[in-house]
């Protein structure tokens, strides 16, 4: 596989994850993720609706199982207690399944991670066995220390969740992604294509989001338009960009021959 | 009765007696659900072995849409 994004041992040809929240109805999330090109599909852990479940359509009936690699999350979780708890439910759920996304909320009107609880999190989860990938804030000094746990993929905020508000830090996310022996992924504040392509490009292995896809007036049209934003942020990352010129200008046609009464 | 608190309500039951029935109980026979007993994960495998008592916890939950 040609420049695989390798996360726990199991490769990927897409480096976009995308998450299965707030679309219309579940033909829309399927419709979403199939022009996203994504691999990997992040899931929530809820409680059942009690008494009114009969018939009623489930998310993982619209996700084919041998297509995507399910990622559960603990959103909503404010404790590692509760975070925990939420993953080995979802490794029941999902038959053994050990990827999962762990995140440990601080605040429920900025939804900032609480970094000691997220770190209490993953040191039980890696311990348990599971290949934690880890929302965190754009700090380099917990994304390291995250990593020497054991998390197998690290992924920093761009700005808040579901801001749309874009890469607010690329200097943090830089020291982040420099340190990494494993992959950086921004997760999280994506607000359009434009955004996605300028994580790549700072060397960013993949990107997850959700909102950025779902809140588009077209969500379909908009993860079309993440996975070329992805792979050419990619392309641009592994082509090496050009030195910035500040002050000066450097024409790109020849300066000779050019039919002109200027002198000199 | 029986009372069992299931996803922090609290339910009167007739009679109960595993998991397993319980599960048909609630109409939930057939779905993707993951169930914790008391603060214990029960494997799927254990729903007819494992028997439920006067205040009991239980929580249900099925995987939804989310980010």
């Amino acid at each position: 596989m040609q420049d695989a994004l390798t996360i726990a041992g199991k490769s990927y040809q897409s480096r976009l994850l995308v998450g299965t929240g707030k679309y219309r109805d579940f033909q829309q999330t399927a419709d979403a993720l199939d022009a996203s090109g994504c691999e990997i599909v992040t899931v929530a852990i809820r409680r059942v609706n009690l008494g009114q479940t009969a018939g009623e359509p489930n998310l993982l009936d619209f996700l084919p199982k041998n297509r995507y690699t399910l990622l559960p999350n603990t959103a909503g979780c404010y404790s590692a207690d509760d975070a925990v708890r939420t993953l080995r439910l979802a490794r029941e759920l999902l038959d053994d399944h050990r990827l999962v996304k762990l995140e440990v909320l601080g605040d429920p009107n900025n939804l900032y991670p609480n970094m000691r609880e997220t770190l209490k999190a993953a040191e039980t989860l890696v311990k348990e066995g599971f290949d934690v990938m880890v929302y965190t804030s754009d700090d380099p000094i917990a994304a390291r220390e995250l990593e020497q746990i054991g998390c197998c993929a690290i992924m920093p905020l761009a700005s808040l969740i579901g801001s749309g508000m874009g890469i607010l830090n690329p200097w943090n996310l830089q020291l982040i992604i420099e340190q990494a022996n494993v992959p950086v992924l921004v997760d999280a504040g994506v607000g359009t294509a434009s955004d996605a392509a300028i994580g790549m490009e700072l060397g960013c292995d993949g990107v997850l989001m959700n909102t950025a896809i779902a809140a588009a007036q077209d969500p379909v049209r908009m993860a079309r338009a993440m996975k070329l934003a992805v792979e050419a942020g990619r392309e641009a990352h592994l082509a090496g960009r050009m030195p910035r010129r500040f002050y000066s200008a450097t024409p790109s046609s020849p300066l000779e021959g050019v039919i002109s009464s200027r002198k000199g | 009765m029986t009372t069992l608190i299931i996803n922090g309500e609290t339910r009167q039951f007739d009679e109960i007696g595993t998991l397993d029935a319980l599960i048909d109980t609630l109409a939930l026979r057939g779905k993707r659900i993951a169930i914790e007993h008391n603060g214990e994960i029960v494997p799927r495998s254990q729903h007819a072995h494992t028997r439920l008592c006067d205040g009991d916890t239980l929580e249900v939950v099925v995987a939804v849409g989310g980010g």
